[in-house]
């Protein structure tokens, strides 16, 4: 299948080894990965901190960029929440039917990495190998707005050599929020302590999640206290192989 | 009309009013405890109802039906009380409430009241109208007992003493009721609470209550409690005094039946409220007699009965189509206790009568969005709170509506967050842009890297750094790797 990438502007900018792990794993599926390089933000951080008006060129750029794609793959749940929840209200509020219809038509074919796995490849087992002790942390956005459910849990499950460790209060918010672990610094400090202790208290070296948002912060959190836990988006877990090991922070 | 929604006007913003609170190691104890605790039970008693998500569906459509055609209901309800007897007054703001009441309690010949817990009553600052009037306001739950004799405010609109342990309740009491003995076990306390509070029962003529639901077809009035208070302060007094927001409305009798369910479960995880209280206007021979008057009652329960109806900024949010959802809340306090914000810093950094997600979009809205600004971002937008509010409303949408209105109508343009955020949209509708700020960053990052890691930030970034690192921007973007590898894959034919 042809998957179009939408990256995401932070992954693009802070951690291109998501997208890189993303490209490998879907290339080893047998699928064939385009990157439109016209592609920049999704419009969530303006949208979620009030900045809606800012946020409708943003929207009708994607729209439009993606408007031939066969599938689009996006590793960030909350950027699909934003896509999801948002684009409908935000084309019927611009009046323009046109662009409700491109929404319309859209949306069906945009995908969190995991849900392209499971639900439109029928995957659970990727073929990975990833010899470490991880522990998942769920996404307010994979649970609340995509409800994905154990979905990513049960490709972790099928990945070989991987010690998968239960983390306490698994659903409760990381404290990140985007502009609210700025604006609201020391309450998103509070909730990321006690993110850590949970992470921390299952002895796992590796954090992982489908967001990279929530990593940055909660391993942000870690390396600064220097814990000695790492951080790997879902796809740096999923695109490994015995053959292929991961490169770099874990060979 | 001027709104009041209890001392917001005057509150410091969430971020400042949160500090000293986070210090507060035995408030954030008692506030983790106690809504780990209400959580917990109402995990289980939901779980065991088979049709909860259709109760939910169906109680959100009642009340989002009822707003719709408010007034109709309003004056079917105002019809109905009257005809059996009560009397029906209506409230534009807190002040007219506040003098319609002292003027009832005055006409009576009262000196003082018994009051059931209502939010509503705090949101207008009932207490402090009666006591600048000489009127003695007696709160009657335990828990406003533990806050007024502490000289507290609520923090949690279902458990307002959440943020007192047991000791701190032994101290307050040992002081306030001259009990020098008491110990905090919990026996000992309520049985002192009791003490205390039935000599008022038997005393205090004059009643004031809210309600938890107006029945608009037969103008009753219900109240669920948990203590008792409640059946005492209905029944008793000669005066009964209701105040109620115009959103407490719903059409029948019958739509109890969904109500009754979804609230006692989502408030304190029970499957029924020990007391459910509904009662129509006035019983027997009403009118007529003095307040002291008990020779003439002829009926059961207080003769007089009173219900303000009170508006307060609500018709304001019934106006904003897409926040008007926020009217549908039965004040069951869920979204608390599941919130992991309120969780850190408890309800007193809302500066409100109203706390927690629900507070965070009422107090501004109520206010036109004058004051509480800083509330709609006291939340990630995690969505835990729509997840278990019993009338669905949405709140992460109205939260990130209200922000909307807040960089709308209260932001100067000049504002650096607002300017660093047309900044970064200029930024974001360019290929070109976006690229260059992507290369620009990479170099302007390098006084602040050591080591691969920014633990620094200037200015408003600073906030991140404080206690995270920043993994420094990688020498090579996701694109820029992709065109690389495009490009070998051109040139080695690996297409």
């Amino acid at each position: 299948m042809r998957v179009s990438l939408f990256i995401t502007c932070y992954n693009d900018t802070l951690f291109p080894a998501t997208g890189q792990a993303v490209v490998r794993l879907l290339e080893r599926l047998g699928h064939r990965v385009e990157f439109p390089l016209e592609q920049t933000c999704c419009g969530q951080m303006h949208y979620n901190t009030g900045y809606q008006q800012e946020a409708m060129p943003l929207m009708r750029r994607f729209v439009e960029i993606f408007r031939d794609a066969e599938a689009v793959c996006i590793p960030s749940s909350s950027c699909v929440a934003m896509i999801r929840d948002h684009y409908p209200k935000m084309a019927e509020e611009q009046g323009d039917p046109g662009l409700m219809r491109a929404v319309e038509e859209l949306l069906p074919r945009v995908y969190e990495l995991t849900e392209l796995l499971v639900h439109r490849f029928g995957m659970e087992d990727v073929g990975a190998y990833f010899p470490h002790r991880v522990t998942y942390h769920a996404s307010c956005h994979s649970q609340r707005s995509l409800h994905l459910g154990n979905l990513p849990l049960r490709l972790l499950r099928k990945v070989r050599g991987i010690d998968l460790v239960d983390l306490p209060n698994i659903e409760r918010c990381c404290g990140f929020g985007g502009t609210f672990s700025i604006k609201m610094g020391d309450i998103s400090a509070a909730m990321l302590a006690d993110k850590m202790k949970d992470v921390e208290n299952t002895g796992a070296e590796v954090v992982t999640a489908v967001d990279t948002s929530c990593l940055m912060h909660i391993f942000g959190g870690l390396h600064r206290q220097r814990a000695g836990v790492r951080m790997a988006h879902i796809a740096e877990i999923l695109a490994p192989t015995e053959n292929d090991p991961a490169e770099g922070e874990w060979a | 009309m001027t709104v009041r929604v209890g001392d917001s006007e005057h509150a410091l913003s969430f971020q400042k009013a949160a500090l000293p609170l986070l210090e507060d190691a035995q408030l954030r104890k008692n506030v983790r405890h106690a809504t780990d605790v209400i959580q917990h039970k109402r995990g289980i008693v939901v779980s065991e109802t088979p049709d909860w998500q259709e109760l939910r569906t169906s109680a959100s459509a009642i009340k989002a039906h009822t707003l719709l055609y408010l007034d109709h209901y309003l004056l079917q309800f105002e019809k109905a009380c009257t005809a059996a007897g009560g009397q029906v007054h209506w409230a534009s703001d807190a002040d007219e409430a506040n003098r319609i009441i002292v003027g009832l309690v005055k006409q009576y010949g009262g000196d003082e009241v018994i009051k059931i817990k209502t939010m509503t009553s705090e949101e207008i600052g009932l207490n402090e109208a009666l006591e600048r009037e000489g009127i003695g306001a007696h709160e009657t739950d335990l828990a406003e007992v533990i806050v007024q004799l502490g000289g507290d405010k609520s923090s949690h609109i279902v458990a307002p003493a959440v943020h007192k342990n047991r000791s701190q309740v032994r101290q307050i009491f040992r002081e306030r009721m001259n009990l020098p003995e008491l110990s905090d076990d919990p026996e000992a306390l309520t049985a002192a609470a009791r003490h205390y509070l039935r000599e008022k029962f038997l005393r205090v003529k004059v009643g004031v209550c809210g309600a938890n639901f107006l029945i608009a077809e037969n103008g009753s009035v219900c109240i669920v409690e948990s203590e008792g208070n409640g059946r005492m302060c209905l029944t008793l007094p000669q005066v009964l005094i209701s105040i109620a927001g115009i959103e407490k409305l719903i059409p029948r009798f019958q739509d109890l039946e969904v109500f009754l369910q979804v609230l006692p479960r989502s408030a304190t995880g029970e499957r029924m409220n020990p007391y459910n209280s509904v009662w129509t206007g006035v019983h027997g021979p009403s009118a007529g007699g003095e307040a002291g008057d008990r020779s003439n009652s002829g009926g059961d329960g207080p003769q007089h009965f009173h219900v303000v109806l009170l508006d307060n900024g609500r018709t304001n949010v019934l106006a904003d189509a897409e926040a008007r959802q926020t009217l549908q809340c039965i004040r069951c306090g869920a979204c608390l206790n599941t919130c992991p914000v309120y969780r850190q810093t408890g309800g007193h950094a809302y500066g409100s009568s109203y706390s927690g997600p629900i507070g965070a979009i009422v107090t501004p809205q109520l206010l036109q969005m004058r004051h509480g600004q800083s509330l709609p971002f006291a939340s990630t937008l995690c969505g835990a709170c729509y997840e278990v509010c019993p009338v669905k409303i949405n709140i992460p949408e109205v939260l990130i509506h209200l922000r909307g209105r807040v960089v709308r109508e209260q932001k100067s343009a000049l504002d650096p967050e607002a300017l660093a955020m047309k900044t970064a949209a200029m930024i974001f509708t360019s290929r070109t842009r976006f690229e260059a700020a992507q290369r620009l960053g990479r170099i302007a990052q390098w006084p602040l890297v050591s080591h691969g890691w920014m633990r620094n930030l200037p200015g408003m970034l600073g906030n991140w750094t404080r206690v995270r690192d920043l993994r420094a921007l990688p020498q090579q973007t996701f694109r820029e790797w992709w065109k690389a590898r495009d490009k070998v894959a051109r040139k080695t034919g690996h297409v």
